[in-house]
Parts: structure tokens; sequence; C-alpha cells
């Protein structure tokens, strides 16, 4: 849906669209940066043939959705998108776009990674891979935290207990 | 009071999607989680202390400190792992 920030969904993505679409009908962006996350064909050592990508519906939306004004409070930026598939993917297939656009590239670069890693962290998306030795649902990593913590965000969601509250 | 709960990932698998739980007044979401646990069996396994779970307020993420109001709904997920 054009103009829309945010849209999970089935279908896959075509980039170049997506940019398109986001610099369209502004003459002010001289940068846009973009991530592309897709599914690997090893983890762990098991070879993976595909993923179930499950999500909670309504809050998944609204909370990419909150994520993206937090970007545009903290950089100066000018558009930012987000696409995440969920349902079955292959092994190769995109999973996650996340592309932003601004005047010059840092704050491009800054936002696009401050948003992946928010993403990583704190939207309710859940992988279950089917490998050579059978189906598992993908653990959280210490590091994606520690990666939110660069911004100044505790993200504690590989922590074994549950985040301190938030103000 | 009634909440709805809703699990997701494998806790969904484990307890099925949703159900509607009687909590008292002014209960948090984390003693909803130690009462629910209280069950025992499957609902022991998967919202025990020993796992890590997270919980979510009327679709926002939040703290086991947070207090219930009555029709809230209540997420209990494993940690997330999109992207």
């Amino acid at each position: 849906m054009a103009g829309a920030r945010v849209s999970i969904r089935h279908e896959d993505f075509d980039l170049g669209a997506e940019v398109a679409a986001l610099r369209e009908g502004d003459g002010g962006v001289g940068a846009v940066a973009a991530f592309v996350g897709t599914v690997r064909d090893r983890s762990d050592g098991r070879s993976v043939a595909s993923m179930e990508l499950e999500h909670y519906p309504g809050m998944t939306e609204a909370a990419i959705e909150a994520m993206i004004d937090h970007a545009f409070a903290r950089f100066d930026i000018r558009a930012a998108r987000v696409v995440h598939r969920i349902g079955e993917l292959a092994a190769r297939d995109q999973i996650v776009l996340v592309v932003v656009a601004s005047a010059h590239r840092g704050e491009a670069f800054q936002a696009c990674e401050f948003l992946m890693d928010y993403l990583k962290t704190n939207a309710p998306f859940w992988k279950k891979e089917a490998t050579d030795a059978g189906a598992r649902w993908v653990d959280a990593r210490v590091a994606d935290d520690a990666a939110l913590a660069r911004w100044g965000i505790e993200a504690g969601n590989a922590a074994p207990e549950p985040p301190p509250a938030k103000g | 009071m009634k909440v709805d709960v809703r699990y997701f990932a494998s806790l969904r698998e484990a307890l099925g999607g949703t159900e509607a739980v009687e909590v008292g007044e002014g209960s948090s979401v984390g003693a909803l989680r130690d009462a629910l646990a209280a069950r025992g069996g499957r609902h022991a396994e998967v919202l025990g202390r020993q796992k890590a779970v997270r919980s979510a307020r009327n679709r926002v993420l939040c703290a086991e400190s947070a207090i219930l109001g009555e029709g809230d709904e209540v997420g209990f997920f494993p940690p997330v792992t999109g992207g």
C-alpha cells in the first residue's frame, strides 16, 4: 500500500520499487540506505530448508510504527519504511526490508541500523526453522540485545528474566 | 475480572492460542503468569520461572509489574526472533 510505513505480509518485496516509492516526490532526498535480511541455508551446523515466521497481529505493526516514530525523533530523516514477511519462507528468500531516506548519508545509515537493531529485539516475530534434524524454534541472541544497547536502549530480550519496567 | 490471554510461538503450541482467565482486581501481569503456571502440567512447563517468557499488555511490551484492568489482552511469548 503506497504511503504505509509498515507492511507485514506473505508476499515478497522488490528493493528497487521500494526505494523508488520512498524517494518519490521528495527532491530533498540525497541518500537512501536499505537493509535486506534473508534466510540462511545453514544455522548452528544444521541445514535449513525453510522457516515459518509467526507474529502477533496488531501488536507487530504498532510496535514497528513506534520504532519508526523513535527513529524520526532521533535522526534527521525524511522517510522510512519496514517490510517484514510472515508465513513459510524458503532458504535464500528475503525476510525483512528496512529502507530510510534522508538529505545526507550519515543519518540514513544510522537510522537504518537503529531500526534493524530495534526490530530484532522488540518486534514480536518468532522463527521456526525446518532443519535436517527436525523443526526447532530459533533462540534469541544476546548479541542482538548488545546491538540495541549501543543506541542507549536496554532490550533484555535474550536475558533469562524479563527486562526491567520501562518508563 | 476477566482478561484475554494470548500465546504465541512455542507457548501457543503447548497451550493453544487464547484463553479467558479470571483474575483478582489489581493483579499484575507477573501474578497472572504465576497463577497460570501454578495449574501445573504444560502451563507450568512453559510459563514457569525457569523459562524466559516475555509479556505484552494490550499489545505493548510490558514489565511483569504492569497492573491489569478488566478486559485487558495479555500476550505471553518467548523472546522475539524476527528480522
